[in-house]
């Protein structure tokens, strides 16, 4: 059984001109070990299929139509809220975007870490490694042991004595490993990670990639990477997704999806990244910007900006079909492969 | 040399609360760079290593501890109010993040033409031709204008930063100080956004002063570039050999953590890895 | 937010039209908002048209009829009659004239000056600063109504010197948010980006931060139009605001305060017109708080 399944998840938003249909069936499968990149440009749902994923987005405005979510076969979408909260302590651990937001400058580092540890504690006594009887001293103590585990483990030095810091005295990069840490603790299956990097200087990027990179060779973790980064994704994801107003339009392994792209879209978005053999001027860029998802052209999304747009593409959203073994296409143009149809 | 920084040092005095003692952070150490008439010069550098207070120093808007800048071959510290303003109508800058450099009550229109009004003396436009001119430019950058009268809000990053750089170009600046424009974009709009500056900068004889941490892209629009690091030049020379030779640590350092678009060459899958 | 590139404004004036619609779809949201606008603009009807319609104009000119004391309310009189024998619905309606004018004009004098003073010392800093604001701290320690009391014990009673008296104790309030906004906004981008165009200080303020600090002047002006007639009301009640026989919601409760419980018409109606005012420009102001949110721009 996959360890995350979405299937035709269509999602709804509610806003002044009306409701927008920003999820617009995703498909996709996580196995453990894997680590998706899913890319796209602003706006075309990324952050909503993760919030999805642990049900933060909150409703309304937001409204799923139709579509299902299962982590090994549990539908997160008919999930009660306690369930829920139980999940997004243990199971699937989530990363934001910045790292200054979502740590409070109040309160220690430490104390921060704890509260999540016990958190996680309370749903899976054995995360803390004492009894269940345990006092309440005892299982503090024990938090606080594994905060500074957690700590250590994600590359902070002299961990013990960093614990009782404030927020403001970490620098960025160790404040999103801070995160990372308390994304980490209930142990999770599955990791949503919404633009971890993108805040952080490439030096700092480079240790944190380097990082999430061992975690999941260690714990056999599936992760999605939300980003923007396609130089991320290619180093170190071993699948991609590329989303376009709120489809996936092209995924499969890494290597296929760069070397091979098929969708224009893609081709087009890896044309946007200056190269090093790139002369100036020579940059190709994709013309146009994204479609007003309140009134999306008819058929696929992508075909007003096109450069190879053909009647048909007006007619329906093309299902995806696979051009090769681990990757498929969302694109009338898309030559089904002969042995990966079966 | 259009623009010579020389020596340039600049401390600010940071106070912890109203007991202890002020100290000083020094944010730029003895830079000295210059920058030739028509070229793209590149200042790269990690955050917080002192780049937009160089830009700032450069449009006098902090002054220097020590050290000159000149501009054209005149000190900029000794212009009078006046002259000062007059030089800013040949210096412009475009913002790293195109949604809070425009105000939010005001129109397209007005935003643009708002450097047309301050340096009214200058230009010597009345209201109708600014009007035309700002029409113009909103062709130049690709908008059209029909989005004349509407507010930033309604546009996407990519358009406000063509609205950013058209406010930019309203007084015929030589000198355009680039402060990470493409930072805040798509990478399909930052492409658009560098081929419109390759663009501008062929038919208008621009020169660039083009801050960036992304080397790509720096590597893509600049002859040369300068690289800073915790407010020191590190190192500094023609684009090529630098990404090809770099000699100080720091850039090798940054030319390893860049992250390439290209599966073959991550750092993290051994090359003769297979597919899936 | 996606682009909406088919519709194109073709003036600034449409385009201004067109955001009002979107604030005024945030302000529906809430009915408690859309409550204390209509509890505002019938009041404010009440005001302008209420003296001329009133069933009895000459008692709230002044003129007594004993024969009728103290009725409890009846169709003949709504709101019964007072201790001289006059309508109280008549007075209450002529008396929102002059409460809500003297609120009106203690807000509008406390914000200008308050957002002069506020925008000054915000914006030089330095000693200005430090004069103009322990200047308002000043104002701040004495409370209000304390203030406003003496100033118009000093000036005499009269509807004008009322305001005055009470303007004063009420701009540092102003002063101290707009000084507080000025300071954030002076570091926004878009106000570095105009000084980097060579834009000098007037334009700056004018055109930069005075219209983005708007907002909330206009909110706390809304919420405080409510203290503002509580203010008018109290100075009345304790008999230096305005003199009868000009009917004004304060004094009427003042007079009426002695025949409490047992003709307690004489009391209830002002009471409640004044709690009914209070109410609803404090519902408006958190209405247009969502209206004007920048973060809720959808
Ligand atoms: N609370 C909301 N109310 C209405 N629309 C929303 C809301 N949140 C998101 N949207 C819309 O849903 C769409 C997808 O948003 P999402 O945040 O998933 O984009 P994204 O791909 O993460 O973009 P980015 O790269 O900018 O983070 C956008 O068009 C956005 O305007
Ligand atoms: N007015 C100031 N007072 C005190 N310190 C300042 C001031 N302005 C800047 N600094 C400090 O100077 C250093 C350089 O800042 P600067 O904004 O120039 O960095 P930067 O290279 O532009 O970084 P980024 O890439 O994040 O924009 C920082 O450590 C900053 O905290
Ligand atoms: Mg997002
Ligand atoms: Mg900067």
């Amino acid at each position: 059984m996959a360890l995350l399944e979405i299937r035709d998840l269509h999602l709804g938003m509610r806003s002044f001109e009306g409701e927008a249909h920003v999820l617009n069936g995703i498909h996709l499968t996580v196995e453990r070990g894997e680590i998706w990149g899913i890319v796209g440009e602003t706006g075309c749902g990324k952050s909503l299929t993760g919030l999805s994923i642990s049900r933060l987005v909150s409703t309304p405005p937001g409204r799923y139509i139709t579509g299902s979510i299962s982590l090994e076969g549990r539908n997160l979408l008919t999930a009660s809220e306690p369930e829920m909260q139980s999940l997004r302590g243990r199971r699937i651990g989530m990363i934001f975007q910045d790292p200054t937001t979502n740590l409070n400058p109040a309160f220690r580092v430490g104390e921060q870490i704890v509260d999540v540890a016990l958190h996680a504690g309370g749903l899976d006594p054995s995360i803390l490694g004492v009894g269940a009887k345990a006092s309440r001293s005892e299982r503090k103590k024990a938090a606080r042991n594994l905060a500074i585990d957690m700590l250590a483990k994600v590359g902070i030095p002299k961990a013990g004595e960093r614990i009782d810091d404030y927020p403001h005295q970490f620098s960025g990069g160790m404040r999103q490993r801070v995160l990372i840490a308390m994304a980490l603790i209930g142990r999770p299956d599955l990791l949503i990670a919404d633009e971890p990097t993108t805040a952080l200087d490439v030096s700092v990027q480079a240790q944190i990639l380097r990082l999430l990179y061992d975690l999941v060779q260690e714990h056999q973790l599936g992760v999605l990477l939300i980003t923007h980064n396609l130089g991320v994704v290619a180093q170190i994801c071993t699948h991609v997704a590329v989303m376009y107003a709120g489809n996936i339009i092209e995924s499969g392994s890494v290597r296929e999806v760069f070397k091979n792209p098929n969708h224009p879209y893609t081709t087009g978005l890896l044309a946007s990244v200056p190269t090093a053999k790139m002369k100036r001027g020579e940059l190709q860029g994709l013309p146009g910007s994204v479609p007003n998802l309140l009134a999306p052209p008819p058929g696929c999304r992508f075909a007003p900006r096109c450069a190879a747009v053909q009647p048909r593409c007006t007619a329906a959203i093309p299902p995806s079909v696979a051009v090769a073994a681990h990757h498929e296409v969302a694109c009338v143009l898309a030559e089904p492969h002969a042995s990966a149809a079966a | 040399m259009i623009l010579r920084i020389e020596n340039v040092t600049k401390d600010f005095k940071v106070s912890h609360g109203p007991l202890a003692r002020a100290t000083h952070f020094t944010a730029l150490k003895d830079v000295s760079l210059s920058v030739g008439k028509g070229e793209s010069f590149g200042l790269v550098g990690e955050s917080g290593s002192g780049k937009t207070t160089l830009t700032r120093l450069i449009l006098q808007l902090d002054r220097v501890s020590s050290g000159r800048i000149l501009f054209d071959g005149t000190d900029l510290a000794s212009l009078s109010a006046r002259d000062l303003r007059h030089l800013r109508s040949r210096i412009q800058i475009v913002f790293q993040d195109p949604y809070a450099s425009l105000n939010p009550r005001m129109t397209v229109h007005d935003i643009i033409s708002e450097p047309m009004e301050i340096h009214q003396d200058t230009l010597g436009l009345n209201a109708r031709q600014r009007t035309d001119r700002v029409v113009e430019l909103l062709e130049l950058v690709g908008l059209g204008g029909q989005h004349l009268f509407r507010f930033p809000h309604e546009f996407s990053g990519g358009q406000r930063q063509r609205i950013g750089i058209a406010r930019a170009l309203a007084v015929r600046p030589e000198f355009l100080i680039l402060d990470e424009p493409t930072s805040a974009l798509d990478v399909s709009v930052q492409a658009q956004v560098l081929n419109l500056l390759h663009e501008l900068q062929a038919k208008l004889g621009l020169t660039y002063f083009f801050i960036s941490h992304d080397l790509g892209v720096i590597r893509y629009v600049c002859d040369r570039v300068a690289l800073i690091y915790r407010g020191e030049i590190v190192e500094q020379g023609e684009t090529e050999r630098i990404f090809e030779a770099p000699e100080s640590d720091y850039a090798r350092l940054l030319l390893s953590a860049m992250p390439e678009p290209d599966p073959d060459r991550s750092p993290f899958r051994p090359p003769a890895a297979s597919a899936g | 937010m996606t682009t909406l590139a088919e519709k194109v404004p073709a003036s600034a004036t449409s385009s201004r039209w067109e955001n009002a619609r979107r604030g005024f779809y945030r302000f529906r949201n809430s009915w408690l908002s859309i409550a204390g606008l209509l509890i505002v603009l019938v009041l404010f009807i009440i005001a302008v048209i209420g003296p001329s319609i009133v069933p009895y104009p000459e008692h709230v000119a002044g003129s007594v009829s004993t024969a009728t004391r103290f009725q409890p309310p009846s169709a003949l009189h709504w709101f019964g009659t007072n201790e001289l024998g006059q309508d109280v619905f008549s007075l209450v309606v002529a008396g929102s004239q002059i409460s809500l004018l003297a609120g009106l004009a203690v807000v509008a004098v406390g914000a200008l000056v308050g957002t002069l003073v506020g925008a000054v010392a915000g914006y030089f800093g330095g000693w200005t600063d430090e004069v103009l604001m322990r200047l308002a701290d000043l104002k701040l320690t004495v409370p209000s109504l304390i203030l406003a009391m003496a100033v118009a014990a000093a000036l005499g009673p009269g509807i004008l010197n009322m305001v005055i008296a009470i303007s004063i104790s009420w701009w540092p309030g102003y002063a101290r948010l707009v000084r507080g906004e000025v300071i954030a906004k002076k570091e926004e981008m878009f106000v570095q980006a105009a000084r980097a165009l060579g834009a000098g200080t007037g334009r700056i303020l004018r055109r930069h931060i005075l219209p983005n600090i708007l907002t909330p002047v206009i909110i706390k002006m809304s919420l405080d139009m409510g203290f503002a007639i509580l203010t008018v009301a109290s100075l009345g009640f304790i008999g230096i605001g305005v003199k009868p026989p000009t009917p004004e919601w304060g004094s009427l409760l003042s007079i009426a305060r002695t025949y409490m419980p047992d003709y307690w018409w004489t009391a209830v109606f002002p009471g409640s017109a004044i709690f009914l005012a209070v109410f609803g420009f404090n519902l408006l102001g958190d209405g247009l708080r969502d209206v004007f949110d920048p973060k809720a721009r959808r």
